[in-house]
């Protein structure tokens, strides 16, 4: 089926030529790293994780954000989302991805990167973590092709792909899980020791990945023939998921806010204080967090109200419950982690131009991935329909 | 010659086959060599322990020299670099005041001299490791005497250590570290490659040769150093009868560094 993205308009081409150009820029900056080491990045001795492992804990989030789709579609058989599925979880593939690429990059000594699997060590998270990714990635690959290659012979899909769609179902849920355990079980990180960690990871991601999916939906109205949602209300079935996911999302981080700041104990509130007040004169997050704060709240006014049925209004509550998202858990949450550092000084991180670029060649990947799997699927459809 | 989908991925499964079985032959002589390495024992001068531990007795140390001397040896000996960007720091031992040292809760009134003087800070080597718990691959592992040492040819740099520790203790090599070690290289201790993380290793390689930590010798008794675990060392004596205090001890990590503070024999 793959021989389907091989053929495509000039605008097709000049978009992977474009996504090929940023991801040849990003491989020079990463040769860079890799010859440099890790002090051409931002990070320091007290903010030892940075920009990398942020987008990589947001998109484990949009990868799991399929299973809002297969759910309801496969255990509850809501008809709706039938043409929809797939570009879920053909969303989920390139985004495991990045966050393995994002793992890579962000290691001191990459090529040793299988001793994860030489020297197995089951009481890191980091350990679980490599087995549930690696595990979703397949799953997704396994179900997404079968499904499709039997849709396009014109065959039910075969018997034994069914448990194998059941098991995505908790694995999703399992990826963040674990993601958010990476973080919860550290001792003295006083942002994320918290038990809802995992659950304000799931609410976060069930927001952010359905918005992305009903934007690429968008898109793929506009350049091709294929419909995802023919008049049956599947994007306003999402929105509606959206919506409830993103207001659980803001419930628990005023969860988090009200412990923190009633129980008045210093530690637990530093970090917070520096994110939405600054600390010892630090304020370089604040206007970044607020910005997130706006976004966040116009988010679910844009989705609650009759706005939501207007397509650009729509559009715009989308995209400010994925920024909003994106700047909560892919920068605030892992940089924050850190700051106050153990010694209890504020040390700030910034990215640096090199890290920029790096992070947007694996973004390029993401998006090429996406197109040619997009293309792939939505070839096979438009054939169907003719 | 052409060849059709199907036989194509039958060869490509041959291939497969026969690069996993091949390796699968390497790594069986190199299991050989583990056996052989397995059987080498124990050097005899090595000093034995349970429960290495160190207190860091504040009264003995007075003025800047006796903070730097302790520092410096430490740092010569280990091929420590001096970076002059701080986000690319690395330090073993080094040195910061009350308040930030004992992090959690600010008291203002307390004694001048506690209050100002800089107290040693260096890798706690914790009973209940986190950062050894953390790490994916045992590179950073706790010897059966106690001490958190690191192997810096598995650790693959994906710095979990670094976020576990709750004492800062951990340095990652931001760059390569050889340019920057200042005068001669030393012999007594390998130096490191770019993109793995190092910290204070309790001196396990003066042990072995049955000398005492390098900073305890320089400190004039002001690093005290010993066996917790035998109820006639000098660490456990001064620990069961004088009080002293650890780095954040709520959170269970167990820390073998204590600070004997507020004078050695009155305290």
């Amino acid at each position: 089926m793959l021989e389907k993205a091989l053929s495509g308009s000039k605008r097709y081409w000049a978009w992977v030529l474009l996504l090929l150009a940023i991801i040849a820029v990003g491989f020079f900056a990463y040769m860079n790293q890799f010859y440099n080491g890790l002090g051409v990045t931002g990070m320091s001795r007290d903010v030892s994780w940075g920009l990398y492992i942020a987008q990589f804990t947001f998109l484990v989030g949009v990868a799991a954000s399929a299973v809002m789709l297969v759910l309801p579609y496969y255990l509850h058989d809501f008809k709706k989302f039938g043409k929809m599925v797939i570009l879920g979880e053909f969303l989920a593939i390139p985004a495991v991805i990045m966050c393995i690429l994002f793992i890579f990059v962000d290691l001191g000594q990459p090529m040793r990167i299988m001793n994860v699997i030489l020297h197995p060590s089951p009481r890191s998270v980091m350990f679980y973590d490599m087995i549930v990714l690696c595990g979703y990635l397949i799953i997704n690959l396994v179900v997404g092709w079968t499904t499709l290659g039997a849709e396009r012979k014109g065959t039910p899909s075969p018997k034994w792909v069914k448990p194998i769609i059941y098991l995505s179902i908790p694995w999703a849920v399992s990826i963040h899980t674990v993601t958010a355990f990476l973080y919860a079980g550290l001792p003295g990180r006083h942002l994320w020791l918290s038990a809802i960690m995992a659950a304000r990871f799931l609410a976060s991601a069930f927001a952010a990945g359905p918005a992305i999916l009903i934007l690429l939906c968008f898109i793929v109205k506009k350049v091709s023939k294929f419909n995802p949602d023919p008049g049956v209300g599947a994007i306003q079935s999402l929105v509606k998921i959206v919506r409830y996911a993103m207001i659980a999302n803001v419930f628990f981080y005023i969860l988090e806010l009200f412990t923190a700041f009633y129980s008045n104990i210093p530690e637990y509130s530093a970090p917070l204080r520096y994110i939405f007040f600054g600390l010892d004169g630090h304020t370089s997050l604040v206007p970044i967090m607020w910005t997130a704060t706006v976004l966040a709240f116009l988010g679910i006014a844009l989705l609650v109200f009759p706005t939501r049925k207007n397509g650009a209004t729509l559009t715009i509550g989308l995209l400010s419950i994925i920024i909003a998202n994106w700047i909560d858990k892919g920068m605030i949450l892992i940089v924050a982690g850190f700051v106050p550092n153990s010694f209890e000084r504020v040390i700030e991180y910034s990215p640096t131009l090199n890290e920029i670029l790096v992070t947007l060649a694996i973004y390029a990947i993401g998006a090429l991935l996406v197109t040619i799997l997009y293309k792939v699927a939505i070839s096979v459809r438009e054939e169907k329909a003719s | 010659m052409s060849i059709n989908r199907r036989q194509f991925l039958r060869r490509a499964g041959m291939i497969t086959a026969l690069g996993l079985g091949s390796s699968f032959v390497i790594s069986g002589f190199r299991k050989k060599e583990v056996a052989v390495a397995a059987g080498y024992t124990k050097a005899s001068e090595d000093l034995p322990a349970k429960r290495w531990a160190m207190v860091v007795d504040m009264s003995k140390f007075k003025t800047e020299a006796d903070y730097n001397r302790v520092i410096e040896t430490c740092h010569k000996l280990h091929n420590v670099p001096k970076f002059p960007n701080p986000k690319d720091e690395i330090k073993w031992i080094w040195k910061d005041d009350y308040h930030h040292t004992f992090a959690g809760g600010h008291n203002e009134y307390l004694d001048e001299h506690v209050l100002h003087s800089p107290f040693m800070v260096l890798c706690n080597h914790c009973e209940n490791p986190p950062c050894v718990k953390a790490c994916p691959t045992q590179a950073t592992f706790q010897r059966p005497d106690g001490i958190v040492a690191m192997d810096f040819h598995r650790c693959i740099g994906c710095r979990f250590c670094m976020g576990a520790c709750p004492f800062g203790a951990r340095s990652f090599n931001f760059r390569d570290p050889r340019p920057f070690i200042e005068g001669e290289i030393s012999t007594e201790y390998p130096t490191r490659t770019p993109g793995v993380v190092e910290k204070c290793n309790f001196c396990y390689e003066r042990l072995a040769d049955g000398l005492m930590p390098a900073c305890v010798e320089q400190s004039n008794g002001g690093l005290i150093f010993g066996d917790l675990d035998d109820p006639n060392s000098e660490v456990r004596k001064i620990i069961s009868t004088k009080f002293t205090i650890r780095r954040k001890p709520e959170l269970g990590t167990q820390p073998c560094v204590y600070y004997l503070v507020g004078g050695g024999d009155h305290a």
